[in-house]
């Protein structure tokens, strides 16, 4: 006989969970106190529990493991929210545990209590109230099985406290079925058929790939698709990394901040294959105009949902990215599309190629946030994990940082949540330690989730964080000068802490680099003599540097706005 | 168009609340929803009757068989098939208006199943569009309250919504 604490911890050791991260509080003492007793499990004490979700999350991002987090009940619960929710928008697996008060008091208004199974439904793939010490087992199994399985997602279990203190006999079930649940992996053969022979014939083709592409691993099948075919072809935000940036066939990031060449052949290709995407208001912009032009579109994607949703599909094929790429692969088999076919094309996208949107000016005086990012990629040799926040930093790390491997970018894209950054960071050090990671971020997001610096200090994670420090909330100021009159409401970042400084009281090491010359230095000593310490680069880069190109919210993708236009 | 949605799914607490959570989180209408156990207690049937164009139909169904605790979905309206819906009448049944009821609820082949001295509890089942006639047919002034269950449906023949 063990207590439900006890066979909770056991079933995370059954379910090879090497790394925890939490906060304790009253309704989870018990398991804390068999985290206590144990040793294969690592408990990551954070600062606030948002930080333990958005961890688990970076941790899961990062490698191919489900993340955990532990949280009490009521406001422990309600903390992680935020992060729970920005995971089931990027389909992240992840187990989140909370403690409930007990099973007699629920619905008494007890002490820190709140309805966590209510909150959480909309944001959750699944969730569990364990009412009975006899079901703990199979709902940690049932719950790591849905959030790895199918589109990926967050699943929460709410445990009663009573109920971790009663006993029952325990045995892990190595088996188990759902008859309600049997995500589809394999694609339908004909489907893939058809798919390859739209895709031989094309004269004009895309290739769009999102974050499907990353979560199931499938960038061998990828890489060998795209070279075979010689497509051109675009990774989404989600999609960073699936197939490498410096391949001549990659056309670079599209969407609202995407490159002109991506974005043209995405609006005005015949066929379109779009791989684990869900063609996002970000990715495509107005879907009105989007579909004025007439192509051919074949919608890879896990989820039956996901397909025609925003954009009406001609080939759809529900399976999982990396299976269904496998099988496309096999179909089109040895001989390639003659390479005259496409030539027009190509040379359509070498006009479009030779705008150079991403090109920039880096004065003398005042550093332009590009280049920091720019030089962070040559400093790093373009191996690091790098993690953001949300805004335009976000955007420059995406566009500028050339990512040539998955699961090394790791961004809250659909929530767009700010203060995820570091949390990540600390996420994807622990997932991978000995890796170089970065956060890069801005004076405003990583004030969001600023305590955790405390926790990289406990557990001594070497992150490099770099902070572009432009005095504003970068991208809503863009906005404001771009559609509200240049009226920055609210957007000035007053009395911001003196960075360095809190850095150095947290026992780090601060830098302040306010000279472009001085970007390449700081970063080297950053990467070199401070290789093991976490490094805070505080950058004063110029105030009102904007991200283009741009597609203004409610526009088509061809409806750019050009750095050069203003 | 108006469509009935049958949806076969785990007869387990707050399945129920997933399945009514969707439908406001995703800014889909509900017109009437009804829910019990089948034959099999372990599953519920939850009917529910939604109104939106062939696109959202389809997103309905998709979003549904998405939720973990959901077995099977089906468009009645794909088919062939068979709605009825239960309703319950109080009208007042005084003077005039008592014979008038009772002659309403014979040609409606409805019955009446409470009687006292100022009113009568009319029972009638049959397709919404039915009981939608009744309610019109009896003298509005006449009516006390009403109560209905919303439509649930089956299809016909040989289609079978089964776990």
């Amino acid at each position: 006989m063990m207590t439900g604490a006890e066979i909770l911890i056991r079933c995370l050791q059954e379910e090879k969970v090497e790394h925890i991260f939490g906060y304790p509080g009253g309704a989870v003492l018990h398991i804390y106190d068999e985290l206590f007793k144990q040793q294969e499990i690592k408990h990551v004490l954070v600062r606030h529990e948002q930080a333990a979700v958005h961890a688990a999350d970076g941790y899961a991002r990062s490698s191919q493991q489900v993340g955990v987090a532990l949280v009490t009940s009521g406001p422990g619960a309600t903390n992680a929210v935020t992060g729970i929710a920005t995971a089931y928008m990027d389909s992240i697996p992840i187990v989140v545990i909370s403690g409930q008060v007990p099973t007699q008091a629920i619905g008494m208004d007890a002490f820190q209590e709140v309805d966590m199974v209510g909150i959480t439904r909309p944001c959750v793939k699944h969730n569990f109230l364990v009412k009975d010490v006899r079901e703990i087992a199979p709902t940690v199994k049932k719950a790591f099985h849905i959030a790895k399985t199918g589109r990926p997602g967050p699943v929460v279990i709410d445990i009663p406290k009573d109920v971790t203190a009663e006993k029952c006999a325990f045995e892990y079930p190595q088996k188990f079925s759902m008859r309600s649940y049997n995500p589809i992996m394999k694609g339908h053969t004909g489907q893939i058929k058809k798919a390859a022979a739209l895709l031989a014939k094309a004269k004009q083709p895309m290739i769009l790939v999102g974050g499907g592409a990353v979560l199931s691993d499938a960038s061998e099948a990828l890489g060998r698709l795209v070279r075979h075919l010689g497509y051109p072809m675009s990774n989404t935000l989600m999609g960073i990394g699936a197939f490498p940036a410096n391949d001549p066939l990659n056309l670079g990031m599209p969407g609202m901040h995407g490159t002109v060449e991506s974005n043209m052949a995405i609006h005005h290709c015949d066929v379109l294959l779009a791989v684990g995407t869900r063609f996002g208001d970000r990715v495509i912009g107005n879907p009105a105009h989007f579909s004025g032009e007439p192509r051919k579109v074949i919608h890879i994607d896990i989820d039956p949902s996901s397909i025609s949703k925003r954009v009406k599909v001609d080939v759809p094929i529900v399976g999982n990215v990396r299976d269904v790429l496998e099988e496309l692969c096999v179909q089109l088999g040895e001989s390639r599309p003659p390479e005259a076919q496409t030539a027009e094309w190509w040379k359509k996208i070498g006009e479009w190629r030779n705008k150079k949107s991403l090109k920039y000016k880096q004065p003398s005086d005042l550093i332009m946030p590009q280049y920091v990012v720019q030089k962070l990629h040559e400093i790093t040799g373009g191996n690091a994990i790098v993690t953001t926040d949300v805004g335009q930093h976000q955007m420059w790390a995406a566009q500028y940082y050339g990512f040539e491997r998955p699961r090394r970018w790791l961004t809250s894209g659909g929530l767009g949540t700010m203060g995820v950054g570091l949390p990540y960071a600390m996420g994807a050090a622990f997932a991978n330690p000995g890796e170089t990671v970065v956060c890069i971020t801005g004076e405003a997001s990583i004030q969001m989730c600023i305590q955790e610096l405390s926790t990289a200090r406990q557990f001594r994670l070497p992150v490099k964080i770099v902070c572009l420090n432009n005095r504003y909330l970068g991208m809503v100021r863009q906005w404001q000068e771009m559609f509200y009159g240049s009226r920055y409401s609210e957007t000035y970042m007053d009395s911001l802490p003196d960075f360095v400084k809190l850095a150095e009281a947290y026992g780090h090491v601060g830098m302040r680099i306010e000279r472009p010359e001085d970007v390449e230095p700081a970063l080297k000593k950053a990467f070199g003599e401070h290789k093991d310490d976490l490094v805070f680069m505080d950058f004063i880069t110029n105030r009102e540097a904007n991200v283009f190109p741009m597609v203004a919210a409610g526009k088509g993708l061809t409806e750019m706005i050009l750095a050069e236009d203003l | 168009m108006r469509h009935i949605i049958s949806i076969l799914l785990e007869n387990e607490a707050g399945a129920l609340s997933r399945v009514c959570g969707l439908f406001s989180a995703r800014a889909y209408n509900i017109e009437s929803l009804n829910v019990a156990p089948t034959e099999d207690p372990s599953l519920s049937r939850i009917s529910i009757v939604t109104r939106g164009s062939d696109d959202v139909l389809e997103q309905i169904t998709k979003q549904l068989n998405k939720l973990v605790d959901v077995l099977r979905v089906v468009d009645l309206a794909e088919g062939p098939s068979l709605e009825r819906e239960l309703m319950l009448v109080k009208v007042r049944a005084e003077g005039e208006q008592r014979e008038e009821a009772k002659r309403l609820t014979d040609i409606f082949r409805g019955s009446i199943i409470d009687v006292s001295d100022s009113a009568y509890v009319i029972q009638l089942a049959g397709s919404s569009a039915k009981l939608d006639a009744f309610i019109e047919a009896l003298d509005a002034s006449s009516i006390l309250e009403t109560v209905r269950t919303g439509a649930c449906g089956l299809g016909r023949g040989g289609r079978i919504l089964k776990a």
